[in-house]
């Protein structure tokens, strides 16, 4: 792939991208307006997280890619594929090891440790645009800090159906001055948000970066009398015994018969290497 | 027992093996050449340069044959190879009226300097399938003799002679470049037609279409539509004079529209502006069109709500290789966060199921008492 500059992008458009990432890390959830690329995969499938993962990209690097917080899963095999044919970087599945991680909607179970980055896929990157379609608008409300409709939207939640029901892509405050999407993990992940690895967020499509510094104050939004809850289906890992991992459903048969199994599936192996085994699983 | 769905890897290689095996379709069949599509499917071509942005006939014909003929995928082939591209200079300005023009017509006068040039058009044809084509090997068609070519000044240069017409006054400003830096909203018009001309020609026709049916209304006329070709010049600062480089093939519509007026200024018509890469004049047309709708703000117009009015909303929704890739990725797996609605759905079933059952208990006991 001698055609290609190292991970793809051009040294010029790499720049570009980093100089709107140091700007993203120096005002934490801003959203960083970038000249994003057309990219050899389609827009909606990770353009946005690629070209930071390119711009961040070293040749000593681990890279990890997870889609559902799994590492099997087709785009995230694609993704992975792009950067081993493009930059050449070692790439793992263990977490553990790697040093740059890019995600499709999760956070990895284990706890992220500074020297590590964590590139999230972003789909839209403005937490206000269900509530206001135009982006005049939002920007203007962001720069006044005014967010008084996402209070109403979560207070109307309350009084429809008893709680907020948002269980993804749930809105958070980022050092108590912008509120920003953390793209659409679910709200089982949000108190990860703050962590000693550093978080990137690349939205390709609609242009925008953001970003996480380490141990970053983030709030899940809510009220005093209804506190956040990060939710997950009530059961263990049928494979791993897990009891406090987000969990996928599997539906087994055509009578109701169903599974659950950690959706993080670096983690579920791990645990079931080190002998740990579900109710449904089989001693390793 | 439960297996992991692995073997994303092996799935994906099968699935190109597949893809190759049926674009080639049945192996008796001759396999078409990118010469041939670039031939004989010059319309096909010419969509995928335009809203690829990219200027060459034999990528967009090996991007169709590629694509299986899906356009929006041969578009989407080109758009991330041209990404690819250095960029080593700008062109002078185009001078459209120095285009060798294989089509020139005018709605707004019956005759003109140069004349009215049909070309190579449907326009006139009876859509009827002609089953002589199907029979392969025909005679080439007669070519008409070549006429002369002749000076065609453009149409609404008449107009702003007399100052019937609203100025357009050159610009030195060097133009912005949506591929290049972010898209800022309220754009200027470079942007915009930029946006408009790499933008679905479906999208861009059916905003086009909602402002003549009364969505923004506003009477256009084609003042002139021109297709043909025009070189293309560059400055090089080495020699001191410009360079002819290549030659482009263009479409160009340019409409009068409706004439604003008010105490101050007296009437005059506006215009609207379209131009794309090759023969390609549905979508020149619409974007001179939704060009005009655009520009309300600017010529003192009511805004009307219409959505061919609406900038961020035109600009937002016109790529098509935008669309289809957020549109399509919806078929990626999603069972991380259907998984956190099937619970909150669950749970706010149970809790509405408890007050249920709390209500009919409540009822059954009043009836008892």
């Amino acid at each position: 792939m001698s055609a290609y500059n190292f991970a793809y992008l051009d040294e010029q458009t790499k720049r570009m991208i980093r100089r709107a990432l140091l700007k993203a890390l120096a005002v934490p959830g801003y959203q960083v307006p970038f000249a994003s690329r057309e990219m050899p995969m389609p827009y909606g499938w990770g353009t946005g997280g690629v070209q930071v993962s390119a711009a961040v990209l070293v040749p000593e690097d681990v890279l990890k890619v997870i889609d559902q917080g799994a590492d099997d899963t087709t785009n995230a095999v694609s993704i992975r594929r792009f950067f081993q044919k493009v930059a050449g970087v070692a790439v793992s599945e263990a977490t553990a090891q790697a040093t740059v991680i890019q995600t499709r909607h999760r956070i990895p179970e284990r706890a992220l440790e500074e020297g590590q980055i964590l590139v999230y896929q972003v789909p839209i990157p403005e937490p206000l645009r269900f509530l206001e379609p135009s982006e005049i608008e939002t920007r203007k409300m962001h720069a006044l800090e005014e967010y008084g409709l996402m209070h109403v939207k979560l207070y109307e939640d309350i009084s429809r159906h008893g709680e907020i029901a948002t269980s993804y892509a749930y809105p958070v405050k980022v050092e108590g001055r912008y509120v920003m999407d953390p793209s659409p993990i679910p709200k089982f992940d949000n108190p990860k948000l703050s962590m000693a690895a550093i978080q990137l967020f690349g939205a390709g499509r609609e242009q925008r970066i953001y970003a996480l510094p380490p141990w970053t104050e983030v709030v899940s939004l809510d009220f005093e009398d209804y506190p956040f809850e990060a939710a997950r289906a009530p059961h263990a890992c049928d494979l791993c015994g897990a009891g406090d991992s987000y969990l996928d459903e599997v539906i087994t048969d055509d009578a109701g018969g169903r599974m659950f199994v950690c959706s993080d599936t670096d983690f579920c192996g791990e645990r079931r290497a080190a002998g740990h085994v579900g109710r449904l699983g089989e001693s390793a | 027992m439960y297996v992991a769905v692995k073997g994303g890897e092996k799935a994906i290689d099968q699935a190109h093996d597949w893809l190759a095996e049926a674009r080639r379709g049945d192996p008796s069949v001759a396999e078409l050449s990118v010469a041939q599509i670039r031939e004989q499917l010059a319309l096909a071509v010419n969509r995928v340069m335009a809203e690829g942005s990219l200027f060459d006939p034999d990528l967009a014909a090996l991007a169709i044959k590629q694509a299986r003929g899906d356009l929006i995928e041969a578009i989407f082939l080109i758009r991330a190879y041209r990404t690819t591209l250095p960029r080593f200079a700008a062109s002078r300005p185009l001078d459209t009226g120095a285009m060798r023009c294989d089509r020139r017509i005018s709605a707004t006068y019956k005759d003109l300097p140069g004349g009215q040039v049909l070309g190579p058009t449907f326009d006139y044809t009876h859509r009827l399938l002609d089953f002589a084509l199907e029979a392969e090997g025909l005679d080439r068609p007669a070519v008409p003799a070549e006429a002369d070519p002749c000076a065609m000044p453009r149409v609404t240069g008449f107009l702003d002679a007399e100052g019937l017409i609203q100025p357009e006054p050159p610009c030195e400003a060097v133009p912005g470049d949506l591929t290049r830096a972010p898209l800022e909203l309220p754009a200027e018009r470079a942007l915009r037609l930029q946006a408009l001309a790499r933008g679905d020609e479906g999208f861009v026709l059916s905003m086009a279409y909602s402002t003549q049916r009364g969505y923004a209304k506003n009477h256009p006329f084609v003042a002139e539509l021109r297709i043909g070709a025009l070189a293309v010049e560059v400055e090089i600062p080495e020699l001191g004079f410009a360079v002819e480089i290549g030659e482009l093939e263009l479409s160009e519509c340019e409409t009068v529209n409706q004439f604003t007026g008010s105490k101050s200024a007296p009437a005059q018509f506006t215009r609207g502006y379209g131009l794309v890469f090759g023969q390609s004049e549905r979508k020149a047309i619409s974007m001179a069109l939704v060009d005009r709708a655009l520009r309300w703000r600017e010529l003192g117009e009511d805004w009307k709500g219409a959505p061919a009015q609406d900038e961020e909303f035109v600009l937002s929704h016109c790529d098509n290789i935008q669309a289809t890739g957020f549109l399509e990725h919806i078929k990626l797996p999603h069972y991380v966060d259907f998984q956190s609605e099937l619970e909150l759905v669950r749970k706010l079933r149970r809790a509405a199921g408890a007050e249920v059952r709390a209500g009919a208990q409540a009822d059954a006991q009043a009836a008892a008492e």
